[in-house]
């Protein structure tokens, strides 16, 4: 009934949602920020490269480079003009500032680009596969995005336990105020921090651009999935986060296989249910 | 003389709470001062008014010329004063090295103090330094704060209340070091609340009471009597 | 609105068997003021229909039922600390419980109501501590999420139509409780006598919620969980306390939400999962409404809704653009005004009509026992 290739299938979606979690992840692990416009980001960064690659006829790779580096801006700009200023003991003021940058970005979208379908366009890489034994094929765009998404992990974990940079992150999560009589300017950490956010979430916006169609709409679900990646996974572990991503993709796949309409809630139905058994997740931090 | 250190008529506040009143203070480039008082004093404050985490008006602390009353704690440490900040407030999420390393972030004086140097001063900390730092012993956590300040390599140490909650024996073991510290020409100040332990170990003091400096001198010049009064203001 | 509270005293050192020596107030002369001028503007309210036209009557509707929402959104995320984006889910539960009980059980619709409060209620009862395991802003999604598990779920009873919803018929509402009565007094058409019976609801609802989280906030528990919100230290030492003021609030508060989606719905008489867990429709206009008057303020919501309407009225056929315009409005005022139109104008004038805070005041020679009993 539930044959490999529904698990592979599974394995290979979780690789997109695991890219989704990651930037939402690293922000919420640093300064305590939860990015409620996490999933519109990530539409406006496809629709970006959709921008750049239809309209200036730019090479897709070379788009992603271009559209990294802007969103990184954005991130930096986005933290030192709006979010700074809210962040604080209070949880409400960065909640309702970041949904309302969801609206506004969600509907910003639909205005510029309509509510239409898209797709990014990359070639023959969409349709091609790999053929393993016993009839089994992978497509070879979802196990690049899942290739991506290890990538990613082991890049971010690399400059999280062994660059100053990273040294800097952990301790200003750990204490902004002594953090700062190291020399660290908190200001400065936290806008690199949103700009790494978003320019990973733009690697995840073309994994899963190339995969699957989008309109303006969807974002708020993409932060949704992101979200559950990073809760099944265990909030401050990145390769938790890999972990949840992959068993919501699985619970997605199985669910969809035995109804169709039954995808998207089985994977809510599988977030619920670890929250109900092991509500740090399945690897939590060993930190309090 | 023009001192390395600066304090004139420092008035510090928490909100509208006023902490320190018009103190005046100031440390020589080498000196080791004390600085003494009973809980609440206003201790903590001063030191921290000094290393940027209180605010004030610029020219109320003036460090090598520069008026520095108001600049951000993380530009204060590149010019060269660190705190060791009172319950010593390491990083958890760091190991042992890592935490040292942290001390070294911004990076623009590189000598005398590096890892290895202060590895040498505390070789225990070598041992140990892959470990988590909430795995060590108290006077260990002690050793890995003042190593993380001087990483910085700065030209003035603050260390607050290093002594606190350690055995006697640990606390003169971290206070044997101090002149090895100012061996490199590094200024000192130690606050403490054991009188005694500090005036052993510095060359001047001051003592507060209720935010306002009651008493300073050389230990040897101020009698039993008027510490004692000066400190507990009877 | 805060007549009795006016009035509210609480006597303090009494084991000494004295007279009052303090007393601790939350009225003041204008708010006595403003309460007698809120009752004449219920009263007037409740005559309208009489007057006005069916479009004011339906406009109203909308304008009330967002109030109530609004209300009930501050009291969770401002004074509770809930700050929920899945608030569409008890909207959306009341919907579906209403079109369940009128047109599968066969229920008056007036009496379905509070029964869809029940509902939301009961099911926020088993999500709560579910939820409540996310820390502080996690929370938020997780609200979200469980909003849209419940989505889906109603989108698969095929009997009340599934994915694309369905309609209520005329004929299953012209039983309706006083429908006959409404018609007679005001000489209406069926449709018409509805919106007025539904308009009433709506003002009840409103008036209730207003009051009710006016009483709450003023409470032993209101206090509680603003204190537990202003000092962590103090939140600590009473944690468990506030965890099931809390706890409680989110019950009640998705009971009312629960009534409020219904009476939309009825009014309504159409209905699909979309709509009725819209996180734009109940959640987005609803923070919207609160930021703009004022968090944590009683007033601020009132102010907000009549902004939220008037801004609907000329700028809703923009579509897309006006939800930008909107979204931009909130992000500044959080950044310029974080206390809302109403927060700025207290602040400006100390203005306060539906006083919150308590103020204490001695009313004859007191003494320090008083005092050290005040402190514990
Ligand atoms: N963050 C703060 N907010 C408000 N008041 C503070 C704060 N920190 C200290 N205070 C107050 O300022 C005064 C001085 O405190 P400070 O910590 O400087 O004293 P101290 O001499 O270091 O005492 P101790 O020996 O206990 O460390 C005290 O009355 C204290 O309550
Ligand atoms: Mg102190």
């Amino acid at each position: 009934m539930i044959g490999l290739d529904t698990v592979i299938e599974g394995v290979l979606l979780g690789g997109v949602y695991a890219l989704f979690a990651l930037g939402l992840s690293l922000i919420f692990g640093i300064m305590r920020l939860v990015n409620l416009a996490h999933g519109d980001l990530i539409l406006l960064a496809a629709y970006l490269v959709l921008s750049v690659t239809t309209v200036l006829g730019i090479p897709l790779l070379v788009a992603t480079l271009l559209v990294v580096v802007v969103m990184f801006v954005a991130g930096f700009a986005l933290q030192r003009l709006v979010l700074e200023r809210v962040l604080g003991d209070d949880i409400l003021p960065p909640l309702l500032v970041t949904f309302g940058l969801s609206i506004v970005i969600q509907n910003g979208l639909l205005l510029v680009y309509g509510a239409d379908s898209r797709r990014l366009q990359a070639g023959a890489f969409e349709s091609s596969s790999v053929t393993l034994g016993g009839g089994l094929s992978i497509g070879l765009a979802p196990l690049t995005a899942l290739l991506t998404a290890i990538v990613a992990v082991a890049l971010l974990q690399l400059v999280f336990y062994r660059t100053s940079l990273g040294r800097a992150f952990r301790a200003t999560s750990d204490n902004p105020q002594i953090a700062q009589l190291m020399g660290i300017n908190e200001r400065s950490v936290y806008a690199i921090a949103v700009g790494i956010s978003l320019a990973v979430s733009v690697i995840a916006a073309i994994t899963f651009g190339i995969r699957a169609n989008f309109d303006p709409s969807i974002g708020p679900a993409r932060l949704l999935y992101a979200f559950e990646a990073v809760i099944i996974g265990g909030l401050g572990s990145l390769w938790g986060t890999l972990v949840g991503g992959i068993v919501l993709g699985l619970a997605q796949t199985i669910g969809a296989r035995i109804n169709p309409e039954w995808q998207i809630l089985s994977g809510h139905l599988a977030f619920l249910a670890v929250l109900m058994v092991r509500p740090r997740g399945l690897f939590p931090s060993r930190r309090p | 003389m023009t001192a390395l250190l600066n304090v004139t008529a420092l008035d510090a506040f928490y909100g509208d709470f006023q902490a320190l009143f018009g103190i005046d203070f100031e440390l020589g480039a080498g000196e080791a001062v004390a600085v003494i008082g009973a809980n609440g004093a206003g201790k903590s404050t001063l030191l921290k008014s000094l290393a940027g985490l209180v605010r004030n008006r610029p020219d109320a602390v003036r460090f090598a010329g520069r008026p520095i009353g108001d600049s951000q704690a993380a530009s204060i440490v590149r010019l060269g004063l660190a705190l060791v900040p009172e319950g010593r407030q390491l990083f958890p999420s760091l190991t042992v090295e890592e935490n040292l390393l942290i001390g070294a972030f911004g990076g623009e004086r590189t000598s005398p103090w590096d890892l290895s140097s202060v590895y040498r001063m505390f070789p225990v900390l070598r041992e140990r330094r892959r470990s988590s730092v909430t795995e060590l012993s108290g006077g260990q956590q002690q050793m890995v704060a003042i190593g993380r300040a001087l990483m910085s390599n700065p030209s003035v140490l603050l260390c607050d209340e290093i002594s606190l909650g350690l055995a006697p024996i640990i606390v003169e073991d971290i206070y044997r070091m101090l002149p090895r510290i100012r061996e490199h020409g590094t200024g000192i100040v130690v606050v403490e609340q054991d009188i005694a332990r500090a005036l052993r170990s510095t060359d001047r003091f001051y003592c507060l009471q209720e935010g306002r400096v009651t008493l300073t001198g050389r230990p040897a010049d101020a009698s039993q009597d008027a510490i004692h009064s000066a400190y507990f203001g009877t | 609105m805060s007549v009795t509270a006016a009035r509210d005293k609480v006597e303090i050192g009494r084991g000494a068997g004295a007279a009052p020596l303090w007393q601790v107030r939350v009225g003041t002369p204008l708010s006595r003021a403003a309460a007698i001028g809120a009752l004449a503007v219920v009263v007037a309210l409740v005559l309208l229909p009489a007057v006005a036209s069916r479009n004011l009557i339906q406009d109203l509707i909308f304008v009330f039922t967002m109030l109530a929402l609004a209300q009930l959104w501050n009291v969770l995320a401002g004074w509770g600390g809930l700050v929920s984006v899945g608030q569409q889910a008890f909207v959306g539960l009341g919907a579906y419980a209403l079109f369940a009980g009128v047109v599968t059980l066969g229920i008056d619709p007036v009496f379905t109501i509070p029964l869809a409060g029940l509902l939301a209620a009961v099911v926020a009862a088993v999500l709560g501590p579910l939820l409540f395991r996310l820390e502080g802003p996690y929370f938020a999604i997780g609200s979200w999420v469980a909003a849209e598990a419940l989505r889906l779920i109603c989108a698969q009873f095929k009997t009340l139509g599934g994915g694309t919803g369905m309609s209520i018929s005329p004929s299953d509402l012209s039983q309706m409780i006083g429908l006959k009565s409404a018609q007679a007094l005001f000489g209406l058409r069926p449709a018409a006598a509805r919106d007025v019976l539904i308009y009433w609801i709506a003002l009840l609802l409103a008036v209730a919620v207003t009051l009710g989280i006016t009483a709450f906030v003023r409470s032993r528990m209101g206090l509680a969980l603003a204190a537990s919100r202003d000092n962590a230290a103090a939140a600590r030492s009473v944690g468990v306390r506030t965890g099931r003021i809390r706890y409680l609030l989110w019950i009640v508060v998705a009971f009312a939400t629960g009534m409020v989606g219904a009476v939309v719905y009825l009014q309504k008489a159409r209905i699909s999962p979309d709509a009725a867990f819209s996180v734009t429709d109940w959640t987005a206009y609803v923070i919207f409404i609160v930021v703009i008057g004022g968090v944590r303020t009683i007033e601020g919501p009132m102010i907000g809704v009549l902004t939220l309407w008037g801004l609907i009225t000329y700028l809703a056929q923009y579509g897309s653009l006006y939800l930008v315009v909107l979204g931009i409005i909130a992000i500044l005022i959080m950044l310029f005004m974080p206390k809302g139109v109403w927060g700025e104008i207290e602040r400006r004038w100390g203005i306060r009509l539906f006083p919150t805070q308590r103020v204490l005041s001695r009313t004859s020679c007191g003494s320090d026992l008083a005092k050290n009993d005040l402190a514990k």
